[in-house]
């Protein structure tokens, strides 16, 4: 039960890491490097409003989230649209992304440290413990699970049955046919990445409860949403979801059962799996 | 062999020498510099030999380098030095063909991050193998010195140029230039593609693991965290894709005005390093797309029309 | 164009290569330092390495500047982050000898990163006295690099010290024979979870939980579940900045209250006390100082005016002292000769008085008076076990998080 709680808590982190990355990915097609950077961000700025106006880091996410939005969405308008114009293929968006939003990932580690400098940054907000089933787990992930379901939840719902999420979901499988069917490309594209920039933000603010974030600690978060979203399928929220709570039990389950020093090999394993049966991620189909 | 090819050989036997003769006529600085720039030349060179022609982004360099330090941390004491690059460049092979076999079949994306996290997890299972057997940190004290590494690595670099010569010239080269336009017609020509693929992928593994060991006697302290630094990967990539990978040279040309620019931010803005870094690579890949080789692909075709 | 791209970009560099270090005849003295801004290590060397390093600066600067010969020479600072990698390390050391021709280098930050800027500085003639770099390798390091010293002490001793205040805690009757011992899984908490492992078992402790876990690894949840079925007296944790954090609040959150309680790096930083409050009084970590010294105190406090912030209770007086030891170094001599201050230095027989007590140098360019072990005792870090320093104090039992 330990296990399965413990686990379902930090799938729930790693889905708030991974969310935003798969709209911004999956639809936008921008393998977004800085993704890690946009989450640190999140993360002080949460850090910097508790710390200062003593705000409830849940309550200042009211700020965080449409601040992180904007921003996002000038990103991808004024940096990004110009490679997505300039780019003949997916191939090559993929190469020009890569390398600008590489670069970005660099600027925005020296913009963080230039503001907040190097140091270790943590705060204690509802770090007590809450009983279940025997025995005590962190209110903060609690908290942050919860939130997780709920924001995936509505993710899910909106991109499922509103007219503009079934309009993300046609460019995310393909944005030349969306386009042939009146889908304005341009403005779902940076309407999913202004989107996905907000979820990191706020997945950035709800994490910086519970870990120690330094300004150049976002690379490691990057490279976990990037494998969960593989693992998940691209553009797929549902799949990113179980992708995560799937990672979080198993990381879990092998650090109490089996040895914690092999969690992210027992990680890439379940990775190589997912990728060698279903290489298109849990919940794909097959493309030709 | 035409003219051109004579021609084309001269120059690179010429700056070869060059090269080679930089501990002559440089000063330290400049070896130390050089050294730097040599192993990115020899890395970024060889996964371009893979990468440009398939497509297929790697970001396993930092497994294979990793693997290449800890067999000189394992080896140098009771193996001679010169043994231990080409036994690293054979485990590194053989690691290639392992993870090409299992992984070449994934289409792009898939690959990007399944090499992006080979690396960690390599890692992770070396620390855990030394957890379990009570290792201590590894320290390699040897003579060797700047110099001796830099000729190292100047010959590892021919090797790797000559091997692209070769590969370009030869069926293979051919069956991956096919594969890379389009896998289904490669496919229906009678091309093993999987065969091919995981062939020229041992390339970047082996020189990579060569690379690391012989760099190993520089860091002198070797540690998981940095042998297997991710960062390494990418920067290898970036570097390639800004000289840009049509053409074998390309990766010499994006390395070194990169290296150059790297050190020159550095040194003017010690406080705010990576911000300019960060703002100079936004900037070349705005004004330099298809990197190097693209902008003197332009050049030529607007004065010089000989192709 | 490409060409000439590049042909500029090749000017500029020299360029910027030649501008520096022009002021040969001079009333300063021109000091390097390369350490991580940025980088897996940069939150360390912002608690512990920079602001040690520009404090002691700027105090010299007021005091007029060091006396060498009959002149007073102020300090000058040349800093570059080499970004946590050692690559950019080698480069930046190699930058600040040869182009900005400095007189002498502070040592980088970290194990790691001192070693590979070392034969940089021992080709140069440059010492190299580190305040961050622990090993136990020192009598095979000194003789490949003559010029290298080592202020903060062995790792070996540190891990073996631990084991023994639990050790004599033991003795007293105060905790029984059960240890839960974890360590994160890279070359420091591996060696040293291995050396206090053997000690402990030498003298009849049962080790009743032992894990690793990997570096980076901040949900720490099933290691602290694990470690509390076990029911230990002590817990012993060989923990780095984030998983250190981690450990002790997930221990807080699961109520596991071991009567020792351990964990390494960053349990001396001002950050863990601001972090956890009165909660941690009674941790036990690694290093310390001897709080209570005037000295210490003096330090203590012009840093927090200075830099804003407390030092470690650990490493930032050892790295402030190397200073203080380069600069007696160069008073002593009256030169700023980097071959007259070396052969100073390796001249055994002087002592150097500085923040952490009298300091000097063994065959193997060792210091051998450091702290090993400290606690939280009323909101301070006290030193509790010591190898050749007065003031420890003697270790408290840890109550319970309360």
């Amino acid at each position: 039960m330990f296990i399965l709680i413990t686990g379902l808590l930090l799938g729930g982190t790693y889905a708030l890491i991974a969310l935003g990355l798969n709209l911004q990915y999956g639809v936008a097609r921008i393998m977004n490097l800085a993704n890690g950077e946009m989450l640190v961000a999140g993360g002080f700025a949460a850090f910097w409003l508790y710390t200062a106006g003593q705000v409830n880091p849940v309550a200042a996410l009211i700020v965080i989230a449409p601040v992180a939005f904007v921003a996002n969405w000038l990103i991808y308008r004024f940096m990004l649209q110009p490679l997505v114009k300039r780019a003949k293929s997916r191939g090559a968006l993929e190469v020009d992304s890569i390398l600008a939003t590489f670069g970005m990932s660099f600027a925005f580690v020296g913009i963080m440290t230039w503001a907040f400098g190097g140091g270790y940054f943590n705060y204690a907000f509802l770090a007590q413990p809450l009983e279940m089933f025997g025995s005590s787990y962190a209110q903060n992930r609690v908290v942050a699970f919860v939130l997780a379901v709920v924001i995936g939840g509505a993710l899910w719902l909106w991109l499922t049955y509103s007219r503009v999420g079934l309009n993300l979901r046609a460019v995310a499988v393909n944005p030349a046919s969306a386009s042939l069917v009146g889908v304005d490309v341009r403005r779902a594209s940076a309407l999913a990445f202004a989107l996905g920039g907000a979820v990191t933000a706020t997945g950035g603010a709800l994490v910086s409860m519970f870990f120690t974030l330094d300004a150049s600690v976002g690379v490691l978060f990057t490279m976990k949403a990037l494998i969960i979203i593989i693992m998940g399928g691209v553009g797929d929220v549902r799949g990113t979801i179980v992708a995560a709570v799937i990672l979080g039990i198993a990381e879990t389950a092998v650090a109490r059962l089996v040895d914690p020093g092999l969690t992210l090999a027992a990680a890439y394993l379940l990775f190589l799996l997912v990728l060698l049966f279903k290489p298109a991620g849990l919940f794909g189909k097959a493309r030709g | 062999m035409s003219g051109t090819d004579w021609r084309n050989l001269a120059i690179s036997a010429a700056l070869l020498g060059l090269a080679a003769l930089l501990p002559v006529y440089g000063s330290p600085y400049w070896l130390t510099m050089g050294t730097t720039m040599a192993m990115f030349v020899v890395l970024a060179t060889s996964w371009a030999l893979f990468s440009g022609p398939t497509h297929y982004i790697s970001l396993a360099t930092a497994a294979f380098f990793g693997i290449g330090t800890f067999v000189t941390g394992l080896g140098f004491q009771s193996l001679p030095f010169w043994v231990l690059p080409p036994l690293a460049a054979v485990i590194g092979a053989v690691l290639a063909a392992l993870v090409g076999l299992v992984t070449l079949r994934l289409s792009g994306v898939y690959f990007v991050i399944f090499t992006l996290g080979l690396a960690e997890m390599v890692r992770q299972v070396v620390t855990w193998v030394q957890n379990q057997t009570g290792h201590r940190g590894m320290y390699v004290l040897t003579s060797i010195t700047e110099r001796e590494i830099y000729w190292m690595l100047v010959a590892l670099g021919a090797l790797v140029f000559l091997a692209g010569w070769l590969i370009g010239r030869s069926r293979l080269g051919f069956a991956l230039r096919i594969i890379g336009n389009d896998e289904t017609v490669a496919k229906h020509a009678g091309i093993d593609t999987a065969l091919a693929k995981v062939a020229l992928f041992m390339v970047p593994g082996a020189v990579a693991a060569a690379t690391g060991a012989i760099l190993a006697p520089r860091y002198i302290y070797i540690e998981p965290s940095t042998a297997f630094a991710p960062l390494l990967s990418f920067q290898v990539v970036i570097m390639a894709l800004l000289g840009g990978t049509g053409r074998l040279w390309g990766p010499v040309a994006g390395v070194i005005p990169f290296s150059l620019l790297w050190e020159a931010i550095t040194r003017q803005a010690p406080n705010q390093t990576l911000l300019l870094l960060g703002i100079a690579f936004l900037v070349i890949v705005y004004l330099l797309p298809g990197g190097f080789v693209g902008l003197w692909e332009r050049f030529r075709r607007r004065f010089g029309g000989r192709t | 164009m490409y060409r000439r791209t590049f042909t500029q970009l090749a000017a500029a560099a020299v360029a910027l290569a030649a501008g520096a270090g022009m002021s040969l005849a001079q009333d300063t003295i021109r000091m390097g330092a390369a350490a991580p801004q940025t980088g897996p290590l940069a939150g360390g060397a912002t608690v512990t390495h920079w602001p040690a390093v520009r404090l002691w600066v700027h105090q010299t600067n007021e005091a007029g500047g060091l006396q060498v010969g009959d002149r007073r020479m102020t300090i000058e600072l040349v800093e570059y982050d080499d970004q946590t990698n050692p690559q950019q390390a080698i480069q930046a050391a190699q930058r600040l000898a040869t182009q900005d021709q400095v007189d002498f280098m502070v040592a980088p930050y970290s194990t790691g990163m001192n070693l590979a800027a070392a034969p940089i500085f021992a080709q140069l003639g440059y010492p190299m006295i580190t305040g961050t770099a622990v090993t136990d390798q020192q009598p095979a390091l000194a003789q490949q690099f003559p010029n290298m010293f080592f202020v903060l002490g062995r790792t070996s001793v540190m891990a073996e010290d631990t084991a023994h205040v639990l050790v004599g805690m033991r003795d007293r009757g105060e905790i029984g024979n059960r240890v839960a011992l974890v360590n994160v899984a890279d070359a420091f908490g591996i060696e040293m979870a291995g050396i206090s492992r053997g000690v402990l078992e030498e003298n009849g402790f049962e080790i009743v939980y032992e894990s690793s876990y990997p570096l980076g690894t901040q949900d720490l949840a099933p290691v602290i579940d694990g470690a509390k079925a076990a029911t230990p007296d002590a817990f012993i944790a060989w923990s780095y900045p984030g998983d250190t954090f981690a450990l002790t609040d997930q221990a807080i959150v699961q109520n596991f209250a071991p009567h020792v309680f351990f964990t390494a790096v960053a349990t001396a930083f001002p950050g863990y006390a601001a972090r956890f409050g009165d909660q941690i009084e009674g941790v036990m970590g690694m290093g310390g100082v001897n709080a209570d010294d005037a000295a210490f105190q003096a330090f203590a406090e012009a840093h927090m005016e200075f830099a804003g912030q407390a030092p470690d209770y650990w490493a930032s007086a050892a790295t402030y002292a190397t200073l203080e030891i380069l600069g007696q170094a160069i008073e002593a001599t009256g030169s700023i000769d980097r071959a007259t201050v070396l052969a100073y230095l390796q001249d055994r027989s002087h002592e150097y008085e500085t923040i952490l007590g009298p300091v000097n140098f063994n065959e193997n360019n060792d210091n051998e008076r450091y702290w090993t072990v400290g606690q939280w005792q009323d909101g301070v870090f006290r030193g509790i076990a010591a190898r050749g320093r007065d003031g420890a104090v003697a270790a408290e039992l840890f109550d319970g998080w309360n």
